[in-house]
């Protein structure tokens, strides 16, 4: 046991609760829908379109005008600037104006007195439509050729000899659907109209950088008159990235308009009819290998549903192609991206960003490689791991530096029994009737970094006052994953003090500007980083400061548990503060970080995207049962590399909520759009996310205790945001596995995602026909 | 005599309001009026729990705990019983009460947003049970959802405030705690509230709000005005009015109705008037037939069971809706009343068709009779399943009640019902037919299975397909054979280290 001397309490490594836990549990955590509202506030809703797509023969809204409660209604015609929130090609209308491209885009805006009256006359509206010919799917998108994006490419050496030339090819297609981020507060701005034509807004946002700038050009004026303040999101998942600021645009559109308060909050249908999801991807893939199994040549095409339109499509897909490796060398690599464009809510950003969706693609290569080679699946996946010091160069080029995915399979394949239990599940499964059972054990190999290089800065603001606590923001945003948690920490350690002497405070794009999204698992280490250097400056003045008071070099002065030792003479740290406030040392410091080494050219999809990569592996086993297709996880036993973990319990937090998700993604949660392009599964009660019942029976999970960043990241942690999510692919392949059985092992299953009961009972009637008629 | 005060206890505090909107909801209330933002609206419809407070109220001489839904309860429903929310639980010197304190030391919150619904829900099991298993954990929290946490540390939590110290002070001990001073005061104050006989009647801007308390008066107050709404548990009315902006201008309340919270048991039948709980009412239920618990644990969560009513689940009639298909299948009758008038109808008889019901204006589901099951429970087999997306809080894409009497191996009589086949919980009459009077052996289940397609021509929607519901409908038959063949069928009782070596 070191003693409260040694150590600061809650300095970076240590398992400390979330800075808010206590504010949770109580109620008093404040979210925007629960700041006191100001005198004189409207509250907003959006009328949204009935049709997928239609030009807008008459808008009339004069029902709504004249509803109980309204004070305004906004259209288009009231955005002074430019009406659009895309945020990188501006295709996306705050207000649809001539045309509807989606069933849900947004119209027009009431505001009233009240929620309930502003719901009520938005439905008010008479709108006349001229319906257009609609492309709903993939496949009709692909059959129509529309795109919001160009088409991509990436070639890594002759796939086609190499394919031609392998012992064995095979190819197929695979499926899977989108996910709702379904935070649990759904998006809201607050929007305060301030002196001179500024204004103040709340946003429930990932980005409140990009807020201010949609905000200030919607409104035609510029940025240093907006202001945007987050200081927790109720869930965000990077559904709050981009998609905020047409919520925060209309609310300042509305500010601007009525000279008041404007609330707009979105119900859980309209902010799951109106905001856009995870890309549902078609991939479609061919490829040759040895007799062993070993990957030779592969292509893919992965088509995916933009949307209407681009909003973050183009980093999304290409993030596809950068982890349709997942953890496996791929000799010989071409894969051809195309953007669809379709008549349905615009696709954005959710954890994983594409990397999901590119491992599912060569996860199931591998699984069916290995099922027509009659090998264990694990083996396969085992011979084509990236070597560590060869075979160890990315279809983009990137030199994989840190690969530990040997040792975490290994360790994680002993630990949980893998290969017992996978002889035990195959003769249990000789004689059950019903039920069939089935385990997987796969890698995540993901990788850390914006791919846009320019993205992967950060800064923060660190006030030392002369009681010796610590005020800090930085431009990171809190939605749970405990970043302010754990920046704090990085300081607490930085600076040897006590975690309780420091509070983070909202983040505000007037204290830190010109942030980068939190996102791309980024947040703790962009914004520890800066912190840390903010922490640095003060602490080398205070480190002047001191040595010239006391007389002692500067190497002689050291900061221990809120203590500052110079030579013999022990202060608190709260007195040297103090000591040197008075003798006029500046105790503000602005930090800034940019990560190294990173490099890439989007023109030919090569060079060094990522700083480095997070490892993870899964074990799951799934029961099936052969009469209804319901399937149940019995046991998930999961290894996972934090690095140097700034917070084991957040991290661990990570991990198991990430996997969960992840679960939901690939079984339960189906986005079910009708044949007129209208979603129908648009509220809780018909999208269904993990529950509690569908937490494995045990849950195993571990950080791995070896785990160290090899890069030099804040105190040698990486980032655990979005890298548990693809820890889930272990429970699809078990699922898979369990409908072999079912088939008794003699075919290849074919089954898409989600695997709800009814697509494991289809599968398993396809697999048993199959077997039959081999 | 009728009263237009709303009076309800919050914190042990009066609260004593005139002049509320009828169809003011809980929510909106705490959120709006008093100020208490603490319980959050995820969804508005009961599925999320983010919303979730605590209940109490006297009920057969005792504290009655119970979590709800707060988004989907009227206010004036509260009317003489007490609220508890998120903001009442930490002690006046600071210190966290024990499922605060355990959602803090096991991370049990992220982003925070679910984490009052959670801690309401595990504030419920808190009171009413002294040590809950996994399943009696699991239960409490099927209502709420998680996004951030994968759930594992928020169980977690569920065991650890039990191994820490009550709390005192003046929130009302568990019931596991008896001769508890502010417990004895609260039941005392509940009482007093419970002894006024009078109508709560709200009248306010053009809505209307009247809660009898005798079953005459209710059903003369429903006949008198038969356009009204007859309001439970309001888990499906507080929806129309929060997802489809319906104005409601007159609500019946059967809450407060004495001889409507009854269940009793004569001559076989087991009776469950109007007003009883989906929770109470499967408690009961599951004494005679226990193979009703999947049923039990399946429907909905537990606050919606606690709020919901199983005669509200059979008026409202819908064709998903999960307790008549078993309630059909053992032979359910429902009593019904307009007036002074009572009459009984088979269950299935109630059905007409789409939202259409044998119910005269003016008359109400008094009751469901529900026969005991005789001597020969050994030759009685019964099942109930539900098949949908997901295990908590779904709801069903077909539901199967089935009930055959056997004798030497012959099926005497089947009784076969389906939700979610059609439009209404309608009984397979050609596939009960084909195996009538024979034995259940692979012939009859053939002819049975082939029979449904007389029997139902099922719907596709985003729950289900038209084929998958035909095929899950059929291979629910094989199921129901091979358990009488005694064959194991369920992953619900496959446990994890199952045959492991």
């Amino acid at each position: 046991m070191t003693g409260p001397e040694l150590e600061p309490r809650g300095g970076a490594g240590s398992a400390l609760p979330h800075e808010s836990a206590v504010l949770h549990v109580t109620g008093s955590a404040t979210y925007i829908d629960d700041l006191p509202e100001l005198r004189g506030t409207l509250h907003g809703a959006i009328g949204l379109s009935s049709e997928a797509h239609a030009s807008i023969v008459k808008l009339d809204l004069s029902a709504v005008r004249a509803a109980p409660g309204v004070i305004r209604v906004l259209t288009a015609d009231d955005i002074p600037g430019r009406n659009d929130f895309g945020p990188v090609i501006h295709d996306d209308p705050i207000f649809a104006t001539g045309e509807v491209q989606f069933h849900g885009q947004a119209l027009f805006a009431v505001l009233a007195e009240d929620m309930r009256a502003a719901r009520a006359a938005a439905r008010l509206a008479i709108v006349e439509y001229d319906r257009l010919p609609t492309v709903l799917g993939i496949d009709e998108a692909l059959e129509a050729g529309t795109r919001v994006l160009p088409d991509i490419s990436l070639r890594h050496g002759d796939v086609d000899a190499a394919i031609a030339a392998a012992p064995h090819q095979l190819e197929g297609t695979v499926r899977h659907g989108g996910q709702d981020h379904f935070y649990l507060e759904t998006h809201i701005a607050y929007a305060i109209p301030q002196e001179d034509n500024t204004f103040k807004l709340h946003s429930s946002s990932q980005h409140p950088g990009e807020i201010q700038l949609q905000v200030a050009h919607a409104l035609g004026i510029e940025a240093k008159d907006v202001t945007v303040e987050c200081r927790r999101m109720g869930g965000g998942f990077g559904g709050k990235e981009s998609q905020p600021g047409q919520i925060a645009a209309i609310a300042a559109i509305g500010a601007l308009r009525t000279g008041r308060p404007v609330k707009l909050r979105l119900d859980r249908d309209d902010d799951m009819v109106l905001t856009g999801k995870r890309h549902d991807f078609r991939i479609d893939w061919r490829a040759g290998f040895d007799a062993d199994g070993r990957i030779l040549g592969v292509r893919f095409t992965q088509s995916t549903r933009a949307g209407y339109s681009a909003d973050l499509t183009g980093a999304i897909a290409d993030r596809a192609m950068f982890h349709a490796d997942n953890a496996y060398h791929l000799p010989a690599v071409a894969i051809d991206s195309h953007r669809c464009k379709t008549h349905t809510v615009s696709n954005t950003a959710f954890r994983g960003f594409g990397g999901p969706q590119g491992m599912f693609g060569i996860e199931e290569v591998v699984d069916v490689i290995a099922r027509t080679l009659g090998r264990d699946p694990l083996d396969v996946r085992k011979l084509n791991y990236y070597g560590v010091s060869e075979r160890n160069t990315t279809h983009y080029g990137q030199t994989i530096e840190d690969n530990v995915i040997h040792e975490m399979s290994a360790e994680l394949e002993a630990d949980c029994d893998y290969r017992a239990r996978r002889e035990a599940i195959r003769q249990w499964n000789a004689s059950s009737p019903v039920i069939r059972r089935g385990i997987a054990l796969t890698p995540v190999k993901f990788g850390i970094s914006f791919t846009a290089t320019h993205l992967n800065q950060a800064g923060a603001l660190l006030n030392v006052y002369t009681d010796g606590t610590v005020l800090l923001n930085h431009g990171g945003t809190e939605m749970g994953q405990g970043l302010f948690t754990k920046v704090a920490q990085v300081v607490a350690r930085e600076l040897q003090i006590d975690v309780d002497r420091i509070r983070v405070t909202a983040s505000d794009t007037a204290r830190v500007p010109n942030a980068s999204a939190t996102a791309a698992s980024s947040g703790a280490d962009l914004n520890g980083k800066a912190a840390q250097d903010a922490a640095r400056k003060i602490k080398a003045r205070l480190t002047e400061f001191a040595a010239s008071r006391y007389a002692v070099r500067e190497d002689q002065v050291e900061f221990r548990a809120n203590r500052v030792h110079a030579g013999a003479t022990v202060v608190s740290f709260a007195e040297l503060v103090h000591a040197a406030w008075m003798a006029r040392i500046s105790l503000s410091a602005t930090g800034y970080y940019r990560t190294p080494k990173i490099a890439y050219d989007r023109s030919t999809l090569s060079g060094r995207p990522f700083y480095y990569y997070a490892y993870g592996v899964a074990c799951s086993e799934v029961a099936i049962d052969t009469l209804t297709g319901e399937s149940k996880v019995l046991r998930t036993d999961i290894l996972h590399d934090a690095g140097q973990s700034l917070n084991p319990a957040i991290d661990l937090g990570q991990v198991e909520g990430g996997f969960i998700q992840g679960m939901g993604w690939l079984t339960m949660e189906e986005l079910h759009w009708d044949a007129a392009g209208r979603l129908r599964t648009h509220a809780p009660s018909t999208y269904k996310i993990p529950a509690v019942s569908d937490v494995p029976l045990v849950f195993n999970v571990r950080l791995w205790a070896r785990a160290i960043n090899a890069e030099d990241a804040i105190f040698r942690s990486k980032a655990v945001g979005e890298p548990p999510f693809m820890l889930a692919l272990s429970v699809w392949h078990a699922i898979k596995d369990a409908v072999a059985a079912a088939a008794d092992y003699r075919v290849t299953p074919l089954l898409n995602a989600p695997a709800t009961a009814e697509e494991i009972l289809r599968s398993i009637d396809d697999a048993r026909q199959r077997a039959r008629s081999a | 005599m009728t009263t237009a005060e709303l009076h309800f206890l919050l914190d042990g505090r009066d609260v004593r309001l005139t002049n509320v909107s009828p169809t003011t909801t809980l929510l909106n209330w705490l959120r709006e009026d008093a100020g208490r933002c603490g319980t959050k609206e995820g969804c508005a419809e009961g599925d999320c729990g983010a919303c979730t407070v605590v209940l109490a109220e006297v009920r057969d001489g005792q504290l009655n705990w119970r979590s709800v839904n707060a988004c989907i309860q009227f206010l004036p429903t509260l009317h003489g019983k007490a609220l508890f929310t998120v903001e009442s639980l930490r002690a006046a010197d600071g210190r966290l009460h024990p499922a605060q304190a355990a959602m803090v030391s096991c991370h049990g919150s992220q982003c925070g947003f679910c984490t009052p619904g959670f801690v309401m829900s595990l504030f419920g099991l808190y009171q009413t049970e002294a040590a809950p298993d996994d399943g009696a954990v699991t239960d409490a929290l099927s209502g709420n959802l998680c996004r951030c946490t994968g759930y594992r540390p928020i169980k977690s939590a569920a065991h650890e405030m039990y191994r820490l110290p009550v709390p005192s002070g003046s929130l009302p001990a568990p019931q596991w705690l008896p001769g508890d001073a502010a417990a004895q005061a609260l039941f005392e104050r509940l009482s007093a509230l419970d002894a006024d006989d009078r109508t709560l009647d709200i009248v306010h801007a053009g809505g209307r709000f009247t809660a009898p308390r005798s079953v005459d008066a209710f059903a003369d107050c429903v006949a008198a005005h038969p356009g009204a709404t007859i309001l439970a548990g309001s888990t499906d009315v507080g929806l129309w009015v929060t997802k489809q902006f319906r104005t409601l201008p007159h609500l019946i309340y059967l809450g407060r109705v004495r001889e409507l919270d009854r269940i009793s048991e004569t001559d076989g039948w087991l009776e469950i008037a109007a007003a009883v709980t989906l929770e109470d009412a499967f408690r009961a239920i599951l004494q005679h037939y226990p193979e009703f618990s999947e049923l039990w644990r399946r429907f909905a969560s537990r606050p919606i069971r606690n709020a919901g009513t199983l005669c509200g689940n059979i008026a409202n009639g819908s064709p998903i809706g999960d307790s008549m298909p078993a309630l059909i299948a053992v032979g359910a009758e429902v009593v019904l009343r307009g007036g002074r008038q009572r009459r009984t109808l088979a269950l299935e008889a109630l059905y007409l068709g789409y939202q259409k019901k044998a119910l005269a204006p003016g008359e109400f589901v008094h009751s469901v009779r529900i026969p005991l099951p005789g001597q020969a429970r050994d030759r009685q087999l019964v099942r109930a399943w539900k098949i949908s997306k997901r295990q908590d809080q779904d709801i069903s894409a077909v539901f199967a009640g089935f009930c055959l009497q056997l004798e030497h191996g012959t099926v005497r009589e089947a009784r076969l019902a389906f939700g979610g086949m059609a439009a209404t919980p309608k009984r397979a009459s050609h596939a009960e037919a084909a195996l009538t009077g024979r034995p259940f052996d692979a012939a009859a289940l053939n002819d049975a299975r082939a029979a449904l397609a007389q029997d139902f021509q099922p719907l596709s929607d985003m729950r289900a397909s038209a084929t998958y519901r035909m095929e899950v409908a059929r291979n629910l038959l094989t199921r129901l054979q091979l358990e009488l063949a005694g064959a194991a069928t369920r992953i619900d009782s496959m446990e994890a280290d199952h045959d492991r070596p």
